[in-house]
């Protein structure tokens, strides 16, 4: 499903977290937006860049039992909503801890990490994950 | 703007029919409406079928000249639209047709919807209907449908106490009203316990709180109302369709306990129909997940916010409760072929207010709504029926 240059299109966010910040009203987007929705025109052109912290807090969680096809034999696996320290929501897995841990209001940090693979012999997609953060 | 009537229903069965291809279920769906309403397939002005992907389920896209094919209208060269909006497909349909009659521009149109999931292994499946999420930034990190809905029941769960027992009890209802449905995918009722002890697919939803993959088409014919009343004596109205997005990825939502989409399509729909919550006598709601309806009649104010587990429990929206929701036996136990899930809802509730619903009809429906959603929220389209 991925082609090479889709992928490659979002490495700067996958692999580094960067989204981007409306200079007008300073809030902060990722996955990055072309227009803040609370300044709309005003914001064009105005996006910029933004590299997150990486923290942030699960505000809910599931555990996937049954995967889609890319995921096959990775189950079962914890995807979350997480609240970002800038405070902009993104999904992703947690890993690193057993499943059972996992709970609202647990602090997380970002880690870089093998997300799926296109079959045998085809390319490998990186990306961030989450594991509990240091206290 | 004119007052819409819907002059003829029709629909397949649904269910994994394997003997029947995608061109014979709109066939089906749009023969059985044709003849509910009695028209001739020349005062045909315009169709409008729902469709989610037909071409990933059966590599077909192009559906528009499809449909004028399998109806014999191609002589007359009538405009067919297929639209899309994942699962709300159906319902977007029956808006842009509402919209169409409404503002003058034609007087008799098709609306339909259809969809032909079972061709394809179950992987496919699972992986034709994330599309209907982010594929970018939700399904790419390994996100499922199921996954996101299950992210809102734990969040429901955690913020309300709602149980996993009260979601299962919506999968129970919906069972048993479909199973007085001839046209429902499962005839079959189930108890809490089986719903609890069936394998989970994404924590806390078990394989009994998710739809199942269906084969399926629905159609509607609808007329102003003037027009109408030479076709039949038994008219049943729109009183408003409403519509309404939000973003395309759950994460990107102003809240997670609720479909802000819904609610604003609800509020317009009200507005526009000058009814309120307690005016409903039934209504039809997505019931994608159990977790959906719950959400869903929280949305629709038929019970205050957090409050939609309890009051499944206590049998508000059961069939003789005091607002019977998915009389049908919904997604869940009807069926749900995306597409023609939004048509099939309007189909159950014209059949209810026309008084002909059989074992499980509403007494004295006079007014009933449909819910339908897109992906986990992104599109919501709310209808308010009345008979006249």
């Amino acid at each position: 499903m991925m082609g090479v240059a889709r992928y490659w299109r979002e490495i700067p966010q996958r692999y580094n977290l960067i989204g981007t910040k409306c200079s007008v009203c300073g809030t902060i987007y990722f996955p990055p937006r072309a227009i803040c929705p609370n300044c709309r025109r005003k914001s064009a052109g105005k996006m910029e860049d933004y590299k997150l912290k990486g923290t942030g807090t699960v505000e809910s969680f599931t555990i996937i039992r049954v995967p889609p096809p890319e995921f096959e034999g990775k189950s079962p696996y914890a995807i979350a909503l997480i609240k970002m320290d800038e405070g902009c929501h993104l999904t992703g897995q947690i890993v690193d801890c057993n499943l059972e841990d996992i709970h609202i209001g647990m602090k997380v940090e970002a880690c870089f990490r093998r997300i799926q693979e296109d079959g045998k012999r085809g390319a490998i997609y990186y990306g961030y994950k989450f594991r509990k953060a240091k206290e | 703007m004119r007052d819409v009537a819907i002059i003829g229903i029709g629909m397949t069965e649904f269910g994994e029919l394997w003997e029947k291809s995608f061109r014979e279920l709109v066939a089906e769906a749009g023969v059985r409406a044709i003849m509910d309403a009695g028209i001739e397939g020349e005062e045909i002005d315009a169709m409008y079928i729902g469709g989610m992907s037909s071409g990933m389920f059966v590599g077909q896209e192009h559906v528009g000249p499809l449909a004028v094919e399998v109806a014999g209208l191609e002589d007359l060269h009538i405009p067919a639209t297929r639209v899309e909006g994942a699962c709300a497909s159906g319902g977007i349909a029956l808006h842009q047709g509402y919209i169409s009659v409404a503002s003058g521009m034609y007087d008799i149109v098709v609306v339909g919807g259809a969809e032909k999931m079972t061709d394809v292994a179950g992987g496919s499946a699972t992986n034709i209907l994330a599309s209907a999420s982010d594929r970018e930034w939700e399904a790419f990190f390994g996100a499922t449908f199921p996954g996101l809905y299950a992210l809102m029941a734990t969040y429901h769960m955690h913020k309300y106490g709602t149980t996993p027992e009260q979601l299962a009890s919506v999968a129970v209802k919906n069972h048993y009203n479909g199973s007085t449905n001839p046209k429902a995918q499962f005839k079959r009722k189930i108890t809490v316990e089986d719903v609890l002890k069936s394998p989970l697919v994404a924590d806390p939803l078990h394989l009994l709180d998710c739809s199942p993959v269906s084969d399926g088409a629905a159609a509607a014919i609808l007329a102003p109302v003037e027009v109408a009343k030479k076709y039949t004596d038994k008219l049943v109205r729109i009183k408003a369709s409403a519509m309404a997005c939000d973003t395309l990825s759950l994460h990107g939502r102003e809240r997670f306990d609720a479909l802000p989409a819904a609610i604003h399509a609800a509020k317009k729909a009200y507005e526009k129909a000058g009814v309120g919550p307690k005016d409903i006598d039934l209504a039809e709601v997505h019931d994608c997940f159990t977790i959906a309806e719950i959400i869903a009649i929280e949305d629709l104010g038929f019970v205050e916010r957090g409050r939609g587990g309890p009051a499944t429990e206590e049998g508000i929206t059961s069939l003789h409760g005091e607002i019977p929701v998915n009389t049908s036996g919904g997604l869940k136990s009807k069926g749900h072929p995306v597409g023609a899930t939004g048509i099939a809802q309007l189909n159950e509730i014209v059949l209810q207010l026309r008084g002909e619903a059989g074992e499980r009809q509403v007494k004295d429906a006079q007014i009933g709504l449909t819910h339908n959603v897109g992906g986990s929220g992104g599109t919501a389209v709310v209808n308010i029926m009345e008979v006249i």
